[in-house]
């Protein structure tokens, strides 16, 4: 094995040229734990802690460019304002420790379906910014990013520099099952982020299919209820057969299977009653929001 | 490969490194520093817990290559630590040698006064609480419970739990160690 220590993003992405097959280790977080139950040996270890700006971040007008390696420590100290979504996953994320050295682009280098991050980049939106010496970069839109079974659009000589997530403009939930609050491998997961600027909702669904999925049917079926029903306007209370509509039709997104986690009918389930839930908070949150703007005006 | 560290204050290196080895087996195998303890080796239970650049992580994560030219604090060093961080740099010299380190023994074990002991307030803590029963977890609870300590003076239960929801026990309990944490605390705030 070869340990190579670029000390620039130009000399990472040179190394990775020449060495396809190199695995980019930033926190450590996963591929560590491969490589220390020898379910792995690369030829090449590919360090990008010597690389900064991947530790940094930039607040735009639309978009929060997000280093892939800026810990989920950070995050939900940081962006919790811009990216509460996204900051509710990070928090949910294993364990300090773990916080302290993990971050977004490994979640989407490894991309397995249970990894946290991914329902809250779903919901919000986002593109993965991804480079290679020979082509440059690239931007891939996260609903084109998973393509497997921790697979990913990536090509060998590629690799993550920052993922660009929308800010949030309007509320935003996240909820996962599993057995304890911490050191938990998702059962299940579901993202939702509200977005009132184009009424529409989106969502995530983590761990409940073979890839990171959004529910494409129930978002459409909520867009055009709360459309029909005026909701955006008036700030109703969402009627309890849209929720459970809504629900059913996450539900229905799925494809999950049985594992030592849980059962694929329970994964169903669960994804229904996170899909309701965060639907109540978020559109809560959201007439909350209404309410203080007109009493102002 | 060679890998040039700080460890307990002091330039460390570690000679004949395989790439793919952990911080924390160097830690252990190379440096003879057996207190960061080997149990999941996959980020579950926290007994590696050391601090890295300041910051608490699991050295059975850390590759040994991302530990070039940075610092690392063990258990072994705590004590020293915690030293350095209450009366800056008038304690004398900084660090712990490695020789020290290896030594390292919680001695004078008149557990009530404290007497005679270089130990840290945590671990002083920890002792007066009963919170240590096999001692396997206690490196790495000790570790992050400092690290809380240094930057929440105050700390509520949650806050407590939260921190040191990352390191497993599975003799003592949780109890004794919240009130361990509870205890070095107050001493804290009392500047005891």
């Amino acid at each position: 094995m070869d340990f190579l220590r670029p000390a620039s993003w130009e000399e990472a992405l040179a190394a990775k040229a020449e060495h396809p097959t190199a695995v980019p280790i930033a926190g450590g977080t996963d591929v560590m734990v491969e490589i220390n139950f020898d379910h792995r040996r690369p030829e090449y270890l590919l360090d990008l802690n010597r690389v900064g700006d991947l530790y940094e971040w930039e607040v735009g007008e639309e978009t929060v460019r997000l280093g892939a390696s800026v810990p989920y420590t950070r995050i939900m100290e940081n962006l919790r304002a811009e990216l509460p979504g996204l900051a509710l996953a990070s928090h949910t994320v294993a364990s300090p420790q773990i916080r302290n050295r993990g971050g977004v682009g490994g979640n989407l280098g490894t991309a397995s379906p249970a990894g946290d991050a991914h329902p809250a980049l779903l919901a919000a939106g986002a593109e993965v910014e991804v480079e290679s010496a020979a082509r440059g970069t690239r931007l891939i839109p996260i609903d084109d990013f998973y393509t497997g079974v921790k697979r990913n659009a990536l090509q060998p000589d590629e690799l993550i520099r920052a993922v660009h997530v929308a800010k949030a403009d309007g509320p935003q939930q996240y909820s996962k099952v599993g057995t304890r609050n911490a050191m938990v491998i998702a059962v299940c997961a579901f993202g939702l982020a509200l977005h009132p600027g184009t009424r529409t909702v989106r969502t995530g669904i983590g761990s409940a299919a073979p890839t990171p999925v959004r529910a494409r049917a129930a978002e459409e079926f909520l867009n055009a209820a709360l459309e029909e029903g005026g909701f955006w306007d008036n700030g109703k209370i969402i009627t309890p057969s849209v929720a459970k509509q809504f629900a059913d039709l996450c539900s229905a997104a799925c494809n999950p299977i049985d594992d030592v986690r849980g059962t694929a009918s329970y994964r169903r389930h669960a994804v229904g009653v996170m899909a309701r839930r965060t639907l109540t908070w978020t559109w809560e949150s959201y007439r909350g929001t209404r309410r203080a703007s007109e009493g102002a005006a | 490969m060679r890998v040039n560290f700080t460890v307990n204050g002091r330039p460390q290196e570690a000679d004949d490194v395989w790439e793919g080895e952990s911080l924390l087996y160097v830690l252990r195998e190379r440096l003879g520093l057996p207190g960061s303890k080997n149990a999941c080796e996959q980020g579950e239970c926290g007994s590696c817990t050391v601090r890295l650049d300041g910051v608490p992580v699991c050295s059975c994560l850390v590759a040994a290559g991302q530990a070039e030219g940075r610092e690392v604090v063990t258990v072994e060093g705590l004590a020293d630590f915690a030293k350095q961080r209450t009366c800056g740099d008038s304690c004398g010299t900084a660090g712990t040698s490695l020789d020290e380190a290896r030594q390292w023994a919680a001695k004078g074990t008149d557990s009530q006064t404290g007497e005679g002991t270089e130990l840290s307030p945590i671990q002083q803590a920890f002792i007066d609480a009963g919170a240590v029963q096999c001692g396997f977890c206690t490196p790495g609870l000790l570790v992050a419970s400092d690290e809380l300590l240094e930057r929440n003076s105050n700390p509520s239960d949650a806050d407590i739990r939260e921190a040191l929801s990352g390191n497993l026990c599975r003799c003592t309990g949780y109890e004794k160690i919240m009130d361990a944490v509870r205890l070095a605390a107050a001493r804290q705030s009392e500047g005891v």
